[in-house]
Formats: structure tokens, sequence, C-alpha cells
């Protein structure tokens, strides 16, 4: 049986550089990848690689200090090459420089709820996904009420999620029964109508309706069945899902993925097959436009993306670079009074901001830092059912009981992301929620 | 233009912390950003951002309260000639007359207030904010033409720091900081608020104009202070020289009132342009006047002779007075409006409400808006606590269906 969900509010950005479907597909086999824990919230990583060590594909780099089962693991096979740090010695990023290896051995095939568990924290799968409340790594002590798995991409300039080469049908198949496994609820997949898979039994198929943000798994479970204080929801998406059933059915880890390099500034938007954590500068040689502005390149999407430069790696999810014009090399007089067609708005003082047409807009904030004082803007972009403004004073606030009773077990920084892409008042509302969701969790745990 | 900006950027130095001027460095930040968009680019969060920002908000509300200011300048100017017994009425004339009326108060509410928040911002280090550029124009418009400067002076200064800046600013204001000039200059001048003479421009300007002589049986008295007053007998409103007003001017505005809030059709045309641009809440404004025109149903159904006001039809207490103009930009202002969705039907229901009531019910205030407003102000945090209670207990009673 198939259930529609069609949500009403929210925004699809009308950007210009999207992947067109057809486009002839580039694979680059990246020098160097890298891992950034960072890309993991709530893992706190320890080294167990040096520089120069040999590891394997599949190997671990890096474990949670807490779990030290749940690894990341090494996208390619090689050396490590570096490993960066950062302030007070944090690991920024652990490079591995690529070499031809023989494939890995298969693992063998886990069994029990217990060693599926135990296989997805050691390959690196575990990692991928995230739990709610508090928008984390899963805590391996919890079983989750239900697990949400997203099949499509809803953000600006995104792929479609059915086209990674991670994603069959028969993978599709052996992750949800040994998913199955691991919760005594259900599993939810979420895609948008016309998905080409079957999903069967025992996972419920839901069919979401609306713009972007209905392809973040928090929004489907908050339409679907919401998280309640006290209860766990692990979210993942079809992609890693599907990797789970690589592991069960052939025993390997997959490590390949499909990015959509997309934006304004990019010549010949296309899709690249690629290797997670794969160095940015051999993905983007020659794609950029030189048209002499400075660029932005963001690992992901403009919303929830990460800003990272020519000389990155591609960050987790793994899926999207877009790259637009940064904006820091421009002066527009008197820009608030303008009428200009080129701006992109939902407002509709802007009288071409409702035109069908694609904008490319730059990363300016495009007005000062200011107080709360338009209202419901966020409500409107938003479909779950909460008061976005409330939860927000609540989280600055540091309040943790009204912070509850306003659902803030129920959200994750990117619900916020459009939420602060329309704020007249360029509130930095996703640093709040993260701020808010690490607070709550530290004075709780 | 980028002579401007050259210019700009040999002074930058001067205003910054060290310079000669670094006591100016917010009023040269306020200019810079007004004049270029600033450079920055977003370093958390979203890579992209809406075009709108609160200056654009601003300036829009500011362009919807344009017809109400040129209208009332034309009125202005009518109402001197009609008094000062002219026959004719050219039009250019009527313009410049209460232009040159207007232009000291105009002056005067920005000098003051834009200068105090100059002053908190630059004690703060904080950006300059725009929310007086909408408050400095309201004040003149929602004003008796005849109110003395000074009074205005320290009206404002009195709202703008004691309504505004001690709760933070911008954003941070309980009530509306017009309308508490407003009701600041009511309650402390009420001899040189209210009354005949108030609202009509006596005297000659530069030439332009005559001397309205008010022992000649003219009255300025607006149509709501002539209901107030009224004295048994049909009720008929006149004008200053005691012909009767229909329903027509009082919409187009040719009436007695305070400057900007005479003309219910350019107050239309305002809302029109807030509404088309989605700057203003249509929810707010469509329950206000659903709110005054039901209670003004009610009152005239349950006609009373003690009460004069009762006897207006619902549509003449919405051309009448300030209610249209309070209802289009005053209720909606979105800091002191409720800001939950549902909570602004109830917040605008009331306000429509309890302006009718208090004009109806209460001879000693013709007008109600004023208060309504300011009443309703201080209620809206409660309406969005019970809506935002209603949200909290739904998220309760999931749990409770659960277990």
């Amino acid at each position: 049986m198939i259930n529609t969900v069609k949500l009403k509010r929210g925004l699809d950005l009308r950007m210009e550089g999207a992947v067109e479907a057809g486009a002839p597909v580039q694979a680059v086999s990246p020098d160097t990848v890298a891992v950034c824990p960072d890309d993991f919230h709530g893992f706190l990583p320890k080294l167990q690689v040096k520089e120069d060590d040999a590891v394997a594909q599949g190997q671990p780099l890096m474990h949670d200090k807490n779990c030290p089962d749940i690894k990341l693991c090494s996208p390619v096979a090689g050396t490590v090459a570096a490993v960066v740090r950062g302030e007070r010695r944090k690991i920024l990023r652990v490079v591995v420089k690529a070499a031809a290896a023989a494939a890995p051995e298969p693992i063998v095939r886990p069994d029990t709820p217990e060693r599926i568990r135990q296989a997805m924290q050691l390959t690196g799968l575990w990692a991928e996904m995230r739990q709610r409340p508090y928008d984390i790594v899963p805590d391996p002590g919890k079983t989750p009420r239900d697990i949400f798995v997203t099949a499509f991409d809803s953000a600006p300039l995104a792929l479609p999620m059915e086209n990674h080469p991670a994603v069959s049908q028969k993978r599709l198949d052996a992750a949800v029964e040994a998913m199955a496994r691991l919760t005594s609820g259900h599993i939810y997949i979420c895609t948008r109508p016309g998905f080409p898979l079957k999903v069967t039994s025992p996972a419920l198929h839901y069919v979401i309706e609306g713009p972007h943000p209905s392809g973040n798994a928090g929004i489907q479970a908050a339409n679907i069945a919401p998280v309640n204080k006290g209860e766990t929801i692990w979210t993942l998406s079809i992609v890693t899902l599907c990797r789970l059933g690589q592991l069960m059915t052939e025993g390997v880890r997959g490590f390949e993925t499909l990015v959509g390099l997309c934006g304004s500034e990019v010549k010949q938007p296309h899709a690249i097959t690629t290797v997670d954590g794969a160095d940015i500068a051999q993905l983007i040689d020659g794609q950029i436009k030189d048209d002499g502005r400075h660029h932005r390149i963001i690992s992901g999407n403009v919303l929830t993306g990460v800003k990272v430069d020519a000389d990155g790696y591609l960050r987790f999810p793994y899926r999207q670079l877009t790259v637009i014009p940064e904006g820091d090399d421009v002066d527009e007089f008197m820009g608030w009074a303008s009428l200009s067609p080129s701006k992109m708005s939902v407002s509709r003082s802007f009288p071409f901001s409702g035109l069908k047409k694609r904008f490319s807009p730059d990363a300016r904030l495009l007005g000062g830092h200011r107080a709360m004082i338009m209202s419901e803007t966020a409500d409107k972009v938003m479909p779950m059912d909460i008061l976005p403004e409330y939860l927000l004073k609540a989280i600055i606030s540091k309040d943790i009981d009204r912070m509850e009773a306003l659902g803030i077990y129920e959200v994750a920084p990117e619900d916020f992301a459009l939420a602060e892409y329309v704020d007249p008042s360029k509130t930095e509302t996703q640093k709040i929620v993260r701020e808010g969701l690490d607070y709550l969790r530290k004075e709780i745990e | 233009m980028s002579l401007i900006k050259k210019y700009l950027d040999r002074a930058r130095p001067h205003f910054q912390p060290g310079g000669r001027f670094q006591a100016l460095q917010s009023v040269f930040d306020g200019v810079e950003t007004f004049l270029y968009t600033p450079r920055d680019t977003s370093r958390s969060g979203v890579h992209v951002h809406d075009a709108l920002d609160s200056k654009r908000v601003m300036i829009i509300v500011v362009m919807a309260l344009l017809p109400c200011l040129l209208f009332g300048m034309y009125n202005c100017g009518y109402q001197n000639y009609l008094g000062s017994g002219h026959a004719e009425f050219p039009f250019w004339e009527l313009m410049a007359y209460g232009f040159l009326a207007i232009l000291p108060k105009i002056v005067v509410t920005y000098v003051v207030g834009l200068g105090i928040e100059f002053v908190v911002a630059q004690w703060r280090h904080e950006e300059i904010q725009e929310g007086f550029l909408v408050t400095g124009i309201l004040i003149p418009l929602i004003c008796p033409i005849e109110t003395p400067l000074w009074m205005m002076a320290v009206a404002t200064a009195f709202s703008v720091i004691f309504v505004k800046e001690v709760f933070g600013g911008t954003g941070y204001n309980i009530f509306n900081v017009a309308l508490v000039t407003r009701a600041f200059l009511f309650f402390s001048y009420p001899a040189s608020m209210s009354g005949d003479r108030a609202f009509i421009s006596s005297q000659p300007i530069c030439g332009l104009g005559g001397t309205v002589n008010f022992a000649d049986g003219i009255s300025g008295a607006t149509p709501l202070g002539q209901v107030a007053t009224h004295a048994g007998g049909p009720l008929e409103i006149h004008n200053i020289v005691g012909d009767p007003v229909s329903n027509w001017d009082a919409f187009l505005g040719l009436i007695p009132g305070s400057f900007g809030e005479t003309s219910t059709l350019c107050i239309f045309i305002g809302a029109a342009l807030l509404l088309l641009t989605g700057i203003a809440s249509w929810k707010v404004m469509l329950s206000v006047f659903a709110g005054g025109l039901l209670m003004g149903l009610t009152v005239h159904v349950f006609q009373n002779s003690d009460y004069p006001a009762s006897m207006l039809t619902p549509w003449q207490q919405i051309i009448y007075g300030g209610f249209a103009f309070a209802a289009v930009f005053m209720a909606t202002d979105p800091v002191t409006a409720a800001r939950t969705g549902v909570g602004k039907y109830i917040y605008g229901l009331l306000v429509g409400v309890i302006a009718v009531i208090i004009r109806t019910y209460n001879n000693g205030y013709p007008e109600g808006a004023m208060l309504a407003v300011l009443l309703m102000n201080a209620l809206a945090p409660l309406i969005d606590w019970c809506v935002v209670q209603a949200n909290i207990n739904r998220r309760l009673n999931r749990v409770k269906a659960k277990s």
C-alpha cells in the first residue's frame, strides 16, 4: 500500500546551473581523498592510523571516543598522506593518497541484529545515519522507535537519488530486511511519485509531494510520526540504505558516489562518478567559468552545504558540489531599492521574483543582522507543527523546559535552512538550532 | 556612482576607531549601507539569502504612506482656503500650502528621532536600525496640524527613548512608537490636541492661504468630534463652514482631521501596496476591518441617543476618524501585533471591536482607534501565549494518546 503526504509549505529555489537529465556523466578517480570528522556531528574522533601508514579500502581511519566500534573508514586504498589539525589539535581531516590495490576481501554476511549493527559501525555506515533528537550520529545504546529513509533530495540543484550508483532493487530489498531487525517499529521509505524501485514489506512506502524541504527525512518524520520526548528515530538516505544492502548481499562496503557539479558559475553542469571524500581540485578542474569573479565552492547544496576551498575535499553526504559567485567583489548602489529582475526573493516587492525564470544569486547577506521584526516568515517554509520563532527564542534564552515543550526533539538545523534563507533580519538560524541541540544534549545527558 | 564610492572609501578611516570622527562611526556605517549594499557574505548556515531586508521593508511602508501624505497636504490647504473664505481652490497653491505646513513637523520628528537613534546606535556599537524611517513619517500624519513643534519634539523623544530604546531598539518594543507619541500628546496636552481648532491650519504661510476666523461661526471640529458633542435630533455632519458632509467627501478625505488620516481612499491605496508586496499582514488588516464593521453594525442595531456615535452606520465608522489608518498602518506593525497566525485574526478583530466600543460608549474620547491599538499591543503577547500553549498542548497530547 502506498500512502501519500502532500506538503504545502516550503520553497523551491529556482537557481541557474542545474544538471540536465541526460547530460554525459564524467568519471573521476581522485589522487587523494579525505575524511572530515566534522561532517558526522556527535562523532568524537580518535585516530587509528599515523601519517605514512598504508591503508586498505574500508580500513578504519578514526573511531569514536565514546564508542570505539563506530568507525570512519578510508574510501580508497593507499597511504595516509596527512592528518590535518586545527585549533587545540582538533582533527580536521585525514587525507589518504590513493594507490592501486586489489579489491578488499568480502566480509562475512552478518546474520544477527547484533552483528548487523556491528558491521554497520565498523564499516562507517553507522556514521552516515542520524538520530533525532539532537541530529547526531546514532547513539548505539538506543533502539530506534522507527527508521525514516528519504529516497529523494529536494534541495536546490540536487540530483535525483535513484541515479546514485549504490541504489539498486536487490540491495534495497536486502537492506530493508536487515534494517527491520534493528527496530521494533516501522521503516518508512519516502519517495517522490514515480519512484522506479519497488519498496517491499516490511518497509512502508510513503509518497511525498511538495516543495523543499519535503526531502528532509526529519520533515517527513514530522508529518508521518513525529518524535516525542524520550523517543529516538534514525534518519538516513536511500544511498546509505543501499550501501547496507551491498554489504548484506555482496559483503562489500561501497564508497562509490555520484556528485552533481552544479551552480551558475559552472560551465557545463554535469554529474560525476567518483568516491566519497574526493579531491575537489580534480572534480572542478577546468569546469569553472573564468569570468573574473570570486567564486564560492560549496560541498553540498546552497542551503546546508559546507564552504570548501578549491584545494578542499568533498564533504558528507558526498552528492553535490555547487559553485556560485561569492559577491564580495560587487558594489551595488542602493541595492535595497532595486527593482532588478535578477534579484531572487520570495517577496512580491520584487516585481520579477514571481517569474518562472532561474536566478543566479551570490553569497551576500543582502542586508544587516537585525532583531526579529517580520513575523511568520519562517512558518511559510517549514512544513512541521513547530512555531519556529518561539523555538528559536527559547534556544537563545537557553530555556530547556520551553525548548522541550516547543518540540526541539523533532528538529534538525537543516529543517531551518529555508527559514534562514527567507529571513529579512538575516538571523543565523541553523547555527542557533545547532548550538541549542548541543546545549540540550550536554545538559540532559 | 563610483565617485561616491571613492569618496566613502577615502572617508572611512576617519570614522574607524582611532580616527578623527570615531564618535560618528554608526552614522557613517548607516550612510554607507544605505548607499551601497554591504559586501558581507554569509559565514555560517545558508550560502544564499533572500534579497528582502529590513531597509526594503521599511521603505515600502514609507511609500505606502505617500498617498496619505500628499492628500494630507492638499486637504490641509483646502481646509484653510475654505475656512478663510476663498472662493477658488487652485490645486498647486493648496499643495504648496499643505507642504509648507507639514514640512517643519516632518523635519522636527526626523531630527529628534533619528538623532536619538544615532546616539544610541553609537553608544551600543550597533548598526543604525531603520525602524524610525517609518515612525518619523507616521507621527506628523497622525497629529493635528496645529500641534506645536516643541510638543512634537518632546513627545517623539519620550517615545523613542522610553518605548523603544529602553527595551532594546527596533524589534523589541511592546507598544507602537508612533501611537505612543500620539497618546503622550493627547494626554499631556489635551487642549492642543482636540477641540475645534487643532485640526485646521488657521494662519497664512509664506503669503499662501488666509486667516481662519473661528469667531465667525466656523468650526473645525472633526466628524467624530461633532458626533461626540451631538445633543439630540437627527445626526448631521457639517464641514467647517457649516455645509453638510456626504459619505463620499468623508471617503475622499475632504474633512477636518489629523493630517494624513482623513482620506480613506488614499489609505486603501497604501493598503493595496502593502498587501501586494506582502509586507503587511493581510490577516491583521482584514480582521481589523471585520471587527470594526461587526461592532459598528452591532452598535447601529442597538441605537441609543445617549450614545450618538451609535447612530453612525458601520461604514461611517470606517470612513470617519483614524480607524482605517490605524487598521492599515498601525495595527499591522509586525513587532507590536500578534506574531502567530491564529493570534493575528484575534488581535485584529479585537482592535476593530474595541475601537468602535470606545468611540461609541465613551463620549469623552471621540476617537477610539489609537487606544484600541495600544490596548491590543499590550494584549498581543497574551494572545500569542495562548496560541503557543495550544501548540505545546498538541505535543503533550500526542504523548498521552500513545501511552
